[in-house]
């Protein structure tokens, strides 16, 4: 079952074409997650598929639907986006911020009901932020804070939740944190999430999908064990990394290789000019 | 973390009841207070037993008009400017900094001086379509480059454009004395000398402006949490912005024509009404539109005793109020940009 397909999708930024002629199937109930170099698309692939930016050519399908002659709220009914690093108005608190998630919901007519309030409710339970809900939002921590975004995310109660670097800015704790409110929501609720990571080896703990970008396109797709290899790395982040199992649950890991702290060496034989390196270091030891 | 003073709905509607209440007295005490007082007896008087004396004149002719100018317009001004912060995300916006009363200025002077226009009519008409000229360039401006609008694109366009009419209104005023006899009254920024017809020629005009606005807030709201988030929402925030441009035009137009270019009140106003009651945008409409009509009812005042028996203009008395006020809010952090 695919939750978003792309037809032949090109975009552009004036000039500048960012993604070119992209055939793409996110799985449904699934957890996907773009991953790619700095500058290289994500953001942009993302937001096209949430309608926020208008494709040059091709089609975006939502459940099979058209986004681009979908009525705008009736997608916000069943897509939500957390754009990366957004930022609220100077007070506004974190209650206020979730509540604004029940908009698509809401009309002239139909100003705010009890489901509202409970989905904001639910939303602000599932994400820990109740006991921190009158606090102006610009007053919390980068992790608190993200964490209200995303509350307000979900109090949109859609299947399917777009969000771009939702760990940026967290550290080691909140990141695991944050990504494992999402799980949750994918195993209880079978929510269809696709996000851009930069964290490789959380990505490929946390993702059932994983589609690599270069070159304006898609270079690899598919399960983390499949597609994370030294190969994709190099080709995708122009790095020379090994990739061994997760020590905990197996999923594969990436340990990348740097001129920083040469010395002890691991199980497979590094790289030619690794090597040489190492010898020489080698020959002090 | 800002508290708020008024934080619960009870404390924010005894707020507005308060400002009902100091509303009323403003208007009171700009129809008894001047140079000649006069008590609220003889006031009302003027109106159920009038006996044309003077000072019953004086009451119906400029005492009233005046008053009721400078609560509409202090209203308006500051609801534009309230409207033009929430849109543009700038606690710095104001009608004054964006070009819009320079856009309004010029179009006038323009007007009297190559097609010797001077009614009320045909100044109002000048205002809005200056108004709404320079506020459509602001905006293309702001928006020109690859990250489309910002708030600081915004207000360098906006002093780009203010600075661009104001040079083209005093070229106008060097070059043809007429004009400048016929418009000097009027570009000084006063709520005095005004009939009562030149506000109730745009009241209407005013009066929808602050429904639709009140209307617009949750929309606003929406908008305010960022244009793709907004976006995201369902929100097609096209129709927003411009719906929003088209108030924040029609209310300053308004203003200007009446009372000519008074700054300060569209800026320090919503600083005032958020800090009293926080970020909501219905709320920051209400007070602002109650606290703009008192802050120029009561400068308006002010200005008649501080020069007496002159008057002090009250665009100099806004800026004499405004200004400390302002370096006050943003010393304390309330303004972040
Ligand atoms: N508004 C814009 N106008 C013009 N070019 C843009 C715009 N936004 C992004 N770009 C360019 O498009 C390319 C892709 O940007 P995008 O933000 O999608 O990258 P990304 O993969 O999300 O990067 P990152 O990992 O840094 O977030 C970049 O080269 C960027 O410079
Ligand atoms: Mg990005």
């Amino acid at each position: 079952m695919v939750a978003l397909e792309t037809q032949n999708l090109t975009l552009t930024y004036g000039e500048s074409l960012i993604i070119d002629q992209l055939n793409l199937q996110i799985p449904k109930g699934k957890i996907t997650v773009l991953i790619g170099s700095n500058g290289c698309g994500k953001s942009t692939l993302l937001r096209s598929m949430a309608r926020l930016l208008k494709p040059k050519e091709g089609n975006i399908l939502l459940d099979g639907q058209a986004i681009a002659t979908t009525p705008t709220k009736e997608i916000a009914k069943r897509l939500a986006i957390l754009p990366q690093s957004p930022t609220a108005p100077e007070g506004l608190t974190v209650q206020q911020l979730v509540k604004q998630g029940r908009y698509p919901h809401q009309n002239w007519l139909k100003q705010w009901t009890t489901e509202d309030e409970a989905m904001v409710n639910e939303a602000l339970e599932s994400t820990g932020m109740t006991e921190l809900k009158d606090r102006a939002v610009d007053s919390l921590s980068g992790g608190q804070r993200q964490r209200a975004w995303i509350a307000m995310t979900l109090a949109q109660g859609t299947e399917t939740i777009l969000l771009d670097e939702p760990t940026t800015y967290l550290d080691m704790t909140h990141q695991v944190e944050v990504l494992d409110i999402l799980f949750e929501l994918n195993q209880t609720q079978k929510r269809t999430i696709i996000m851009v990571l930069h964290d490789l080896n959380l990505a490929c703990r946390y993702a059932d999908h994983i589609v690599a970008l270069k070159d304006k396109t898609v270079y690899a797709q598919g399960h983390p064990t499949e597609t994370i290899t030294p190969d994709t790395v190099r080709a995708v982040f122009s790095m020379d990394a090994e990739i061994i199992p997760d020590p905990i649950y197996g999923t594969p890991m990436c340990i990348p290789y740097s001129r920083g702290r040469i010395g002890r060496k691991g199980g497979t034989q590094p790289h030619a000019h690794h090597v040489a390196i190492s010898t020489a270091v080698g020959q002090f030891a | 973390m800002i508290k708020n003073l008024l934080g619960s709905t009870p404390l924010k509607l005894g707020g507005l009841f308060v400002c009902l209440v100091l509303l009323l007295a403003g208007l009171i005490g700009s129809v008894i207070f001047g140079v000649v007082d006069t008590s609220w007896h003889v006031a009302i008087d003027a109106y159920t037993q009038f006996d044309g004396s003077n000072e019953h004149i004086v009451i119906r002719e400029v005492r009233v008009p005046r008053a009721l100018i400078a609560g509409a317009v202090g209203a308006s001004l500051a609801i534009a400017g309230a409207l033009l912060q929430a849109m543009t995300r700038n606690p710095l916006a104001d009608v004054g900094i964006f070009g819009i009363n320079a856009g309004a200025s010029f179009a006038i002077v323009f007007g009297a001086a190559v097609f010797a226009m001077n009614s009320l009519g045909e100044f109002t008409t000048l205002s809005f379509i200056g108004a709404a000229l320079s506020g459509v360039l602001v905006y293309f401006l702001g928006a020109l480059g690859r990250e489309g609008i910002t708030p600081l694109k915004l207000t360098l366009a906006g002093a780009a454009v203010t600075a661009m009419f104001s040079s083209f209104t005093h070229a106008i005023l060097v070059t043809n004395e007429q004009a400048l006899n016929d418009v000097l009254f009027w570009l000084a920024g006063s709520v005095a000398g005004r009939k009562l017809e030149m506000l109730t020629g745009v009241f209407p005009y005013m009066l929808l402006a602050w429904i639709v606005a009140f209307l617009m807030a949750r929309p606003i709201n929406t908008f305010m949490m960022g244009e793709d988030v907004a976006k995201g929402l369902g929100q097609r925030t096209v129709l927003v912005k411009a719906l929003a441009g088209l108030l924040i035009v029609l209310l300053s137009a308004c203003s200007v024509a009446v009372s000519g270019p008074i700054g300060f009140i569209g800026l320090v106003t919503p600083h005032l009404a958020r800090y009293l009651i926080g970020s909501d945008t219905r709320w920051v409409l209400v007070y602002s539109g109650f606290l703009g009509a008192i802050l120029l009812l009561f400068a308006d005042i002010l200005g008649r005793f501080i020069a007496m028996p002159g008057e002090v203009p009250i665009g100099v008395m806004t800026a004499l109020m405004g200004a400390p006020f302002f370096i006050y809010v943003v010393r304390k952090g309330l303004v972040r940009a």
